[in-house]
């Protein structure tokens, strides 16, 4: 209990020194909760269409209204808000996972893999993600699923956090203790692991929440193309709803402003939970920011 | 040295157009389920009454007429060819236009409102960023700069919907959508300027606010870091004004990893602009490709895909020119990161 008291209290004084990160933690937390109590709350079949009767005003009834396909928009943005941290979370996973081993094989191992590597990061970080998206999204002859969508994100959101990875593997692969490593018989898959990724591990959380962020802002943009999942409510998808029926036009602030608030607390947050880790990884930013 | 990093500039923006085209080429025949002229044909017999006679040497004509009964590799190469003398063929949603003539009429929308912005916001954001770090700042900057912060990490275009609703909807002092009025003629006329110049502003304002604080933070950082280096302290000594010191030793400095920040950014900046375009109904390329992508126009979205490709390629490309200008130190040996 003491060491736990003891810790907790360690990390109050931390987190008063690094506000950002408290922040956007919070931020997050605040969606997340949303979601669970919602979906407790909530009778979520109301998200689908013809729930409702279509074009209500927020009332007892319906806390968001309902859209003009009569879904109950407080359902849809508690579904919504679920997607679209899993799509954070599974896109952050699958692109770490790629960052990760091309960074250190690149870094590590150099040569022409390391080349090869260099050049495809260089010529994808130069191509807009969207564009590409937008063909592969276009191409799928059925409708698109979470999965499928999740997948094409993450394809093309981790190309900044590889080569971050990689110039970190190699100012670190050249100091003692790695030769230390070397000299005690380690192999290279161990001096990875056992030496180099804890080292890294600022750099990797950073990397999964810029990776989190990137595919988010790429899956709600596909979505707002309607290139989404268009059976699931997601927040993008009922982006591209209120822009098909002009809700703005018709004065339904209730159908468009609530996914917009949802999207800007989580891209608020996600920035502020960037911001806060770059300064856990790299000390040096401490004054600047 | 820096003949070679020409070369190695040069031969990137190449295989990136060539990367480009090359996706633009595969991406389609992936999808071995949907053969497009039979559906076409299919569509056209459907609805002409069930005469499937002869339906199927059709196909074949219209293949042979499209070339799809040569070789792959011959294909590829004819592929390559139209996407260098931008022949995209005609546009099915739009037809007869041809998808050459929507990309030419869309493409100064684009250019013109989103290199503005994108301009307009890194020079204003890099030097606020760079007052902001000046003892001798303007007070009112530092109180700006969180809300800039906040806006930096909104999607352009939801902060795009915002404005929209506000200034065009609630209080309208702005056109609600499109480009110009309708009944104008685009021309080069004064009128018609002004009535663009009024459209273009919520959008131009969108793509400005979302970037500004990106740039200003950014530039901080670097010049913060750079404040403590040596030849700024040499400079003071030999006694150099503060506006001197600012301007030619510390921002000249801090503006090169900007200036490369710029143009890795440029894709970013792209994809939000064509949201932006649709939140709009800017008539740029961005609302051609929505166009596009609902009426499932397949040579319309690899023309549109393959133009935004080569601009930032080539913007980049151009960023990247003015590097060595800026750097007179910077030769392209081979350095490790």
């Amino acid at each position: 209990m003491k060491t736990l008291g003891k810790s907790l209290g360690r990390a109050a004084a931390y987190g008063r020194r690094n506000p950002k990160l408290v922040i956007g933690m919070v931020f997050i937390l605040l969606l997340l909760l949303f979601w669970l109590i919602g979906s407790l709350l909530v009778d979520l079949t109301q998200s689908q269409p013809i729930s409702g009767l279509p074009d209500q005003s927020p009332s007892l009834q319906y806390l968001l209204g309902t859209d003009s396909n009569g879904r109950d928009l407080l359902a849809v943005m508690i579904v919504g808000t679920g997607l679209t941290l899993r799509i954070g979370i599974l896109a952050g996973t699958i692109g770490l996972g790629v960052a990760v081993i091309l960074g250190f094989l690149s870094g590590y191992y150099g040569g022409l893999l390391d080349t090869l590597i260099k050049g495809i990061v260089d010529v994808l970080l130069t191509v807009p993600p969207l564009a590409v998206l937008v063909v592969i999204a276009a191409m799928r002859a059925e409708a698109i699923t979470l999965n499928y969508m999740i997948v094409i994100v993450a394809s093309l959101s981790w190309m900044l956090p590889t080569r971050t990875i990689r110039a970190q593997v190699l100012t670190l692969r050249e100091r003692a203790y790695i030769s230390m490593a070397k000299l005690s018989g380690m192999n290279n898959l161990e001096i990875i692991v056992k030496e180099l990724m804890p080292n890294l591990m600022p750099y990797l959380a950073a990397g999964f929440v810029s990776i989190a962020a990137t595919a988010v802002l790429a899956s709600i943009g596909l979505e707002a193309l309607g290139l989404g999942p268009q059976y699931l409510p997601t927040l993008g998808m009922t982006i591209f709803w209120a822009i098909s029926f002009s809700a703005l036009f018709r004065g339904m602030w209730w159908w468009w402003l609530p996914p917009v608030v949802i999207i800007v607390i989580l891209f608020v947050g996600l920035f502020l939970l960037t911001a806060g880790m770059d300064e856990i990884a790299n000390p040096k930013l401490r004054k600047t920011m | 040295m820096t003949i070679i990093y020409l070369f190695k500039r040069v031969g990137l923006f190449f295989l990136v157009v060539w990367a480009a085209a090359t996706l633009i080429f595969i991406l389609p025949r992936l999808a071995t389920s949907r053969n497009p002229i039979a559906e076409r044909i299919g569509q056209t017999a459907g609805s002409a009454g069930y005469l499937s006679e002869g339906v199927d040497e059709m196909v074949k004509a219209w293949e042979a007429k499209f070339g799809l009964d040569q070789p792959l590799w011959k294909q590829y190469l004819y592929h390559l060819k139209d996407m260098i003398n931008f022949d995209f063929g005609y546009s099915l949603a739009f037809y007869p236009s041809e998808v050459r003539e929507l990309i030419y009429a869309a493409l100064p929308w684009t250019i013109c409102l989103f290199g503005m912005a994108t301009l307009i916001s890194f020079v204003l954001g890099s030097l606020a960023g760079a007052l902001l770090s000046w003892p001798t700042a303007p007070r009112f900057l530092q109180y700006l700069l969180p809300f800039f912060l906040t806006l930096s990490a909104v999607p352009h275009y939801l902060l795009g919907l915002v404005l929209l609703f506000f200034f065009a909807f609630t209080i309208r002092i702005f056109p609600l959508y499109g480009g110009y009025s309708i009944g104008t003629v685009p021309g080069f006329s004064f009128p018609f300027l002004l009535d663009a110049l009024r459209h273009s502003v919520l959008p131009g304002l969108a793509m400005f606010l979302v970037g500004v604080g990106f740039w200003s933070l950014q530039m901080r950082g670097i010049m913060v870091m750079g404040l403590e280096e040596d030849y700024i302290s040499f400079a003071e000594a030999k006694g150099l004004k503060g506006n001197g010191i600012f301007f030619r030793y510390a921002v000249r400095n801090a503006l090169l990893p900007q200036v490369t920040a710029l143009a890795i950014s440029l894709g970013q900046v792209i994809s939000g602009a064509i949201l932006v375009e649709v939140v709009f109904s800017y008539p740029g390329l961005g609302t051609l490709l929505l166009k596009a992508v609902s009426a499932f126009d397949y040579n319309l979205i690899s023309g549109v895909v393959f133009i935004i490709i080569l601009i930032i390629a080539a913007a980049t490309f151009l960023v990247d020119l003015l590097y060595p200008v800026l750097d007179p130190r910077i030769t392209y040996h081979r350095s490790t990161t």
